[in-house]
């Protein structure tokens, strides 16, 4: 199992043919009070780099990136009732989705928690 | 008050909000806090309950002095100010000669003066339009004063526990007082729905009487975000989104602030368009939108009938925190904005289910 991280302050943990995504620590606290998740369904499918969700605060809306290319296997629902897990969870139990990726070649491109680390000093 | 820093401007609060983690951000020139570590929704939810703290001295502070200054601003905006008694407050507007809104301000009728506040992004526009409106008319920009709001129904109570003098004021009166051995104009007015005071002060009183208020019990600090959700909430317009140059007051529901004998006489700029819309009515109103869902809509939102029809868009959008869900604002076309008419948000290209509401959201609770 191995997470990496992007620059849009996205981790992907990596288990076999599945990877869970979701944003990070830092992004969640610097967007606030999340109001609203709108995700996407299980089977939709994305290229690297497509917006593949929306996290609403009460002031404004921050779009999701895909780190990979991939399909959505699974998202997790339980978001839609309780969007301030984000705040509290965000690298843990809100999750956003559960996806198979196309290219695993792709995570070589991402950062290790390290790398992040000092990009958001 | 202006402090120029590498042409962001601070207020005289700008440490103090620091030192309180206040999240800074640019909001029309000038570095203010966007929301404190308490956060927004908290000092939301604080401000309608008990009361909460912004700092306004971003927005501009006016005084005019001369002779017929009554008569002379009436030529600039459609309110009555000759019948303005003194300690009184009114909500106008500019308005340009299309019958668009260049802003919104208050007006005060301070005895031997006149006491204007206007929108930060607009005063030097203002001042600009009062130095060609008014002639012989003395104006004096304020730079040398903070100003802040509290706000919330405990407002009262935390003003009172800082002075000896009684402030009794009504909803719009506004007097001269002070406040633990500062000079202060005191209003009582706002900008959130709710009870409450502008207070006026010379720049070197403002941080200790901030702290000094910030001691009561029921005063906590708010940031911007707040004061938005606040507003939006409260059904109030905001300048630059709700009403703006190609809006008129009518259109935008604040025909409320424009008296009889100024409807009968008109002699105020865009007079033409605003008085014949008030007769026959607008082609398009401001209207509350409640989305049915949980996504908030935004400004620019494009609103449609439920067969596809574009008839409008929002104009302000987010999330109520007081109302615990999304809340809106924007312009529909007249035959669509009866309250319980059922509209599509089109959010992300996507049509979402919201029902025209009555303004305001939160029921406002003012002193009158």
């Amino acid at each position: 199992m191995t997470t990496y991280y992007t620059e849009d302050h996205e981790w992907i943990t990596v288990e076999g043919e599945v990877a869970t995504i979701g944003v990070t620590e830092h992004a969640a606290e610097q967007l606030g009070e999340v109001v609203f998740i709108e995700l996407k369904e299980a089977g939709d499918t994305f290229g690297k780099g497509d917006e593949i969700g929306v996290i609403e605060t009460v002031k404004a809306a921050s779009e999701v990136y895909a780190p990979v290319d991939g399909e959505i296997v699974e998202a997790n629902s339980s978001l839609s009732d309780a969007p301030t897990e984000l705040n509290e969870h965000p690298e843990g139990s809100a999750w956003l989705y559960k996806i198979k990726i196309n290219d695993s070649g792709q995570l070589n491109g991402l950062m290790d928690k390290e790398a992040y680390n000092s990009l958001i000093g | 008050m202006v402090v120029e820093d590498n042409s962001v401007k601070r207020t005289p609060l700008h440490a103090l909000h620091l030192e309180l983690g206040g999240k800074m951000v640019n909001f029309a020139g000038w570095e203010l806090p966007i929301q404190y570590p308490a956060g927004l929704m908290t000092e939301h939810r604080h401000c309608r309950e008990k009361c909460a703290l912004f700092d306004v001295s971003h927005m501009g502070q006016v005084k005019l002095r001369g002779d017929g200054i009554a008569e002379k601003f009436e030529k600039l905006v459609p309110a009555s100010l000759v019948s303005l008694g003194e300690g009184k407050a009114r909500y106008t507007f500019f308005t340009n000669a299309q019958g668009g809104v260049l802003d919104d301000l208050i007006v005060s009728n301070a005895s031997d003066h006149f006491f204007i506040v206007v929108n930060a992004s607009m005063r030097n526009q203002d001042l600009q339009i009062m130095r060609d409106g008014l002639p012989e008319v003395q104006i004096e920009e304020l730079n040398h004063h903070a100003l802040i709001a509290l706000q919330g129904p405990a407002s009262e109570k935390v003003l009172a526990s800082q002075t000896n003098h009684p402030c009794d004021l009504k909803f719009m009166e506004t007097m001269v007082t002070e406040i633990g051995g500062h000079p202060c104009r005191v209003s009582r007015l706002g900008y959130t729905g709710e009870d409450g005071f502008e207070i006026s002060m010379p720049v070197e009183s403002a941080e200790a009487l901030t702290r000094a208020f910030l001691s009561h019990d029921d005063c906590e600090p708010a940031g911007l975000g707040a004061r938005d959700s606040l507003r939006l909430e409260a059904g109030l317009c905001l300048y630059g989104e709700d009403i703006d140059p190609t809006t008129s007051p009518v259109e935008a529901g604040l025909s409320w602030a424009i008296p009889k004998r100024r409807r009968e006489n008109g002699g105020f700029p865009g007079a033409e368009r605003i008085l014949n819309e008030i007769e026959n009515g607008a082609a398009r109103k401001l209207v509350g939108v409640r989305p049915q869902g949980r996504a908030p809509a935004r400004s620019g939102v494009e609103i449609q009938t439920q067969t596809g029809l574009v008839c409008g868009a929002v104009t302000s959008g987010g999330f109520g925190p007081t109302v615990e869900g999304p809340v809106a604002m924007g312009y529909v076309t007249s035959e669509m904005s009866e309250p319980d008419t059922k509209v599509n948000l089109m959010i992300r290209g996507k049509p979402h289910p919201a029902v025209i509401t009555p303004l305001p959201f939160v029921k406002q609770n003012y002193k009158r």
